[in-house]
C-alpha cells in the first residue's frame, strides 16, 4: 500500500522556538529541542518525524518562514 | 516662431495654467480661501483629457500633501496648493518629504493669522516657510513672487529646483499676489514626461516598482541607528550648503549708490519699489533689496551691502517683524537694521514705508 | 521504510521567493511574519513583483519594507492610504497596497482610511488589528476589547473611561467606493491558507479597477498581551473573534456603468 511520508527541514539560526508550529501540527510530529540556536532561541525539531505526512501546516503558519517541507509517496 | 500667448489672468489661476504647461503629472488640494482658484481652475481646464494631469480634491491638508508623498516617492511631480491654515496642517509632511528626500512643490497663498485670522494677505509664514515648520533640521527652497508673471514662472522655477535637489520646494505667495489681476505670457505646453521617461530619471530612488535588474527601492526617512541618521543628516545640510552657494536669487532696485536699503519680499516689494521712487524723488539714496528665494537667503548680497557701507537698512514685512531677524544675521551689527510691518491681513502704502524709513533710519 | 529525500521535487513549502533573508524583527509567534509571507506569495504568483508598490506604516510594521523583495515607500504615521491614492493615481498600472496597523489605519489615520475607501481608490489595504499598540509598548488601541488590560489600560478597558472599541471594516463596507470588505486571521494553518486567499482576491481586484479593499487581519501581540505565542492564538479564538467574527462582509462589483 502506498503511504505518503512527509520531512521538515529547519532553519536553526531563523527559527525563534515560538512553537506556533509545534501547535499546529495535527499529527503531533514536533517538539522545541532543549538546545538553543546562537540567539538563545530552542529550536523546532522533529519528535516523531515517522508521523509526518508532510501537509506543510507548520511551515505555513511559521512566522520567520524558517521551515521547509518536503513529502515523498512511497510504494 | 509663435507668437507669445499673452493673458490677463489672477495669481492664482496662473498657477493652474503654469502647472499644466510645465508638465505637471498631479495636483492634490483642499479648498481654502484664499487661494482656492488653483484647484478650480485646474478642475475647469481637465488637464487628464490632454497632458494626462491628475487633479484630486483631498479630504483635508493633511491628506494631501501625503498624496504628494505618494506620487513624488514614485519620481512623479506633484504639487498642492493652500493657504496659512492648510500649511500647518501639512507641516508633518513637509518634514517627511524633505526627510525622505521628495522632490515637490507647495505653494502657500498666505493670509493673516494666528489661529484661523483672516483671510487678507499676509506674510506671518515667513519662519515657518523659512526655518522648517516642521519638526527636525530640514529646509525647503522657498520662492517669493511679486507679480502673476512670477506666480507663473516660479512653478518651472521651483519644480527644476526640487528635482535638482530631492528636496520640497515652496512657493511663498500672499492673498495679494494670488487674488490680482496682471498681464502674465503663458510658457508653451510641455509634453508632460511619461512613465518610461519619470522611471529612468528617478531609478536610482523612486518606489514605482522594482525592475529585475535593480534592487529595491525604499523611500524613507526613517533610521534608527543614531550614527547612521546624523550621517543622513550630516548629508541633507551638506545638500543645504550647496543651495546656500548656487541658488540664491534676489533683485536689487537702486542699490548700488544707495545710503539706505529696505528689505521686502513678495507682495511687500512691490509696494517698497515705490517707495523707492518717492525717496529718489526727494533726493534720498534708498534702494530696495528684494530677496526672491527665501531659502536660501541672499544674506551674502545683504553683508556686502553693510559692508559698503549702507547707513541701515528696514526690513519692511506683513507681519510683525520675521525677516528682519535674517537681515540682522547678514548685517551683523555692521549697520542699524529696523522692521516696518502691517499685520492681520492689512497693507502699507508706499508713503507709510518712507515715513518709517526716516522716522527710524534716517532722522537719528 | 525509506527516509523522505531531501530534493526539489519533493518540496512542497518553502520559504516565498520574494522574502528577503533578512531576520525579522518581530517577536516569536508575531502575526506579522505569517501575513508577510503571505503577501510575498501572492505578489510571486500573480507576476506583480516588478509593479508592485508597498506602502508600510509607523508601528512594528514600520520595517516591512526589509522583508518583501520589492519597491517600498514609508508613510507617515496613518497617512499611508494618502499615500498609495497618489501612487495608484499616478501609476495607474502598478500594484499598490499599504499595510497598516490598528493603530495606523484606525486610529491616528481614520479620516485617510475612510475617504480612501470611500473614493473607491484601486489599493488595497492590508490591516493588522491585535488591538493594542504593539511597538510603543502595549497601550490602548481603538480595537482594544472591553475589559483588555493595556499599558494606558491597566485595570482594564472600561467605556465609561476609555470609550468603546470599533470595527472599520464594517464601517467601510457602507461606503460604495469600498467593494471588497474581508476580516481574516492567520492563527491556525486553516485560517492562513484562507487569509492567503482573500489578499490574493483583493490584489487582482485592484488590478482589475474594482475599487478599494480591506483584508483585516485579527493578529495577535502576545508580547502585548503577555501571553506565550501559542497561548496568544487560543485567546484570539476565545476573545477576538467573537467581536471580531472572522469572514467576507463585503464583495461587491462595482457598476460597470459608472
Amino acid at each position: 500500500m502506498a503511504k505518503i511520508k512527509g520531512t521538515i527541514v529547519v532553519d536553526s539560526e531563523r527559527c525563534k522556538g515560538c512553537g506556533v508550529c509545534v501547535a499546529s501540527c495535527p499529527c503531533d510530529v514536533l517538539a522545541l529541542s532543549s538546545e538553543v540556536n546562537g540567539k538563545g532561541y530552542p529550536v523546532v525539531r522533529m519528535a516523531r518525524p515517522d508521523a509526518c505526512t508532510g501537509c506543510a501546516s507548520c511551515g505555513v503558519i511559521c512566522p520567520d518562514s524558517c521551515i521547509t517541507v518536503y513529502r515523498q509517496k512511497f510504494e | 516662431m509663435a507668437e507669445k500667448e499673452v493673458k490677463l489672468m489672477k495669481g492664482n489661476e496662473v498657477i493652474a495654467h503654469a502647472a499644466i504647461r510645465y508638465g505637471c503629472d498631479g495636483y492634490f488640494g483642499y479648498p481654502i480661501t484664499p487661494q482656492s482658484e488653483v484647484m478650480e481652475t485646474l478642475m475647469e481646464l481637465k488637464p487628464w483629457e490632454t497632458t494626462g494631469m491628475v487633479v484630486l480634491q483631498a479630504e483635508s491638508e493633511v491628506s494631501s500633501i501625503n498624496m504628494l508623498y505618494g506620487g513624488a516617492a514614485t519620481g512623479k511631480r506633484v504639487m498642492t496648493s493652500s493657504s496659512s491654515p492648510g500649511i500647518s496642517l501639512m507641516s508633518e509632511g513637509l518634514s517627511y518629504l524633505a526627510g525622505a528626500e521628495l522632490p515637490c512643490l507647495i505653494i502657500n497663498c498666505q493670509r493673516g493669522g494666528p489661529g484661523l485670522g483672516t483671510i487678507q494677505p499676509s506674510q506671518g509664514d515667513y519662519f515657518q516657510a523659512t526655518k522648517g515648520g516642521g519638526h527636525g533640521d530640514y529646509h525647503l527652497i522657498v520662492l517669493a513672487p511679486n507679480s502673476v508673471q512670477e506666480m507663473h514662472d516660479h512653478v518651472a522655477e521651483a519644480f527644476d529646483l526640487a528635482f535638482k535637489y530631492r528636496n520640497p520646494a515652496m512657493i511663498l505667495a500672499d492673498g495679494a499676489i494670488g487674488q490680482m489681476m496682471e498681464k502674465v505670457v503663458l510658457a508653451p505646453q510641455r509634453p508632460r514626461k511619461t512613465d518610461e521617461e519619470t522611471r529612468a530619471e528617478a531609478r536610482a530612488w523612486a518606489a514605482y516598482g522594482k525592475p529585475a535588474d535593480r534592487e529595491r527601492n525604499i523611500v524613507t526617512s526613517l533610521e534608527l541607528q543614531s550614527e547612521k541618521m546624523e550621517i543622513i543628516n550630516q548629508r541633507l545640510q551638506e545638500k543645504y550648503r550647496t543651495m546656500e552657494e548656487m541658488e540664491v536669487r534676489y533683485e536689487a532696485i537702486e542699490c548700488d549708490d544707495a545710503e539706505y536699503v529696505i528689505v521686502a519680499f513678495g507682495s511687500s516689494a512691490r509696494i517698497c519699489s515705490a517707495t523707492v521712487e518717492m525717496a529718489r524723488a526727494e533726493g534720498l539714496r534708498v534702494g530696495l533689496l528684494r530677496p526672491i528665494t527665501l531659502y536660501p537667503f541672499p544674506k551674502k548680497q545683504i553683508a556686502e551691502l553693510a559692508a559698503r557701507g549702507v547707513k541701515g537698512f528696514l526690513s519692511a514685512e506683513l507681519n510683525a517683524g520675521q525677516m528682519v531677524e535674517d537681515v540682522r544675521l547678514a548685517v551683523n551689527g555692521k549697520a542699524p537694521v529696523e522692521h516696518y510691518g502691517r499685520q492681520g491681513g492689512m497693507l502699507f502704502n508706499p508713503d507709510e514705508v518712507l515715513a518709517a524709513l526716516k522716522e527710524k533710519l534716517i532722522k537719528k | 521504510m525509506a527516509e523522505v529525500e531531501i530534493k526539489a521535487e519533493n518540496r512542497v513549502y518553502a520559504k516565498p521567493r520574494l522574502m528577503l533573508d533578512n531576520t525579522m524583527h518581530y517577536c516569536p509567534g508575531c502575526s506579522h511574519g505569517t501575513v508577510h509571507k503571505l503577501i510575498a506569495e501572492v505578489i510571486d504568483e500573480l507576476g506583480l513583483a516588478d509593479r508592485t508598490i508597498g506602502i508600510s506604516p509607523v508601528g512594528c510594521s514600520v520595517f516591512a519594507y526589509n522583508y518583501i523583495d520589492i519597491d517600498w515607500m514609508e508613510a507617515a504615521h496613518g497617512r499611508a492610504l494618502a499615500v498609495a491614492t497618489a501612487a495608484k493615481r499616478l501609476n495607474p498600472d502598478r500594484m499598490v497596497f499599504t499595510y497598516q496597523g490598528d493603530g495606523d489605519l484606525s486610529a491616528i489615520g481614520t479620516a485617510e482610511s475612510i475617504h480612501a475607501a470611500a473614493r473607491g481608490e484601486n489599493v488595497v489595504a492590508i490591516y493588522i488589528n491585535n488591538a493594542i499598540y504593539g511597538m510603543t509598548g502595549g497601550q490602548m488601541a481603538p480595537t482594544t476589547l472591553l475589559g483588555m488590560k493595556t499599558a494606558t489600560t491597566p485595570y482594564g478597558r472600561d467605556p465609561r473611561l476609555n470609550g468603546y472599541p470599533y470595527k472599520i471594516a464594517e464601517m467601510m463596507a457602507h461606503l460604495d467606493g469600498a467593494t471588497y470588505i474581508t476580516r481574516q486571521s492567520v492563527h491556525k494553518p486553516a485560517n492562513v491558507r484562507k487569509c492567503k486567499a482573500a489578499i490574493k482576491k483583493a490584489f487582482q481586484h485592484a488590478m482589475d479597477g474594482q475599487g478599494f479593499s480591506l483584508v483585516e487581519v485579527v493578529s495577535t501581540c502576545n508580547s502585548g498581551w503577555k501571553l506565550s505565542p501559542v497561548a496568544a492564538n487560543e485567546w484570539l479564538e476565545q476573545h477576538m473573534l467573537p467581536y471580531y467574527p472572522l469572514g467576507d462582509i463585503k464583495d461587491v462589483k462595482l457598476d460597470p456603468t459608472r
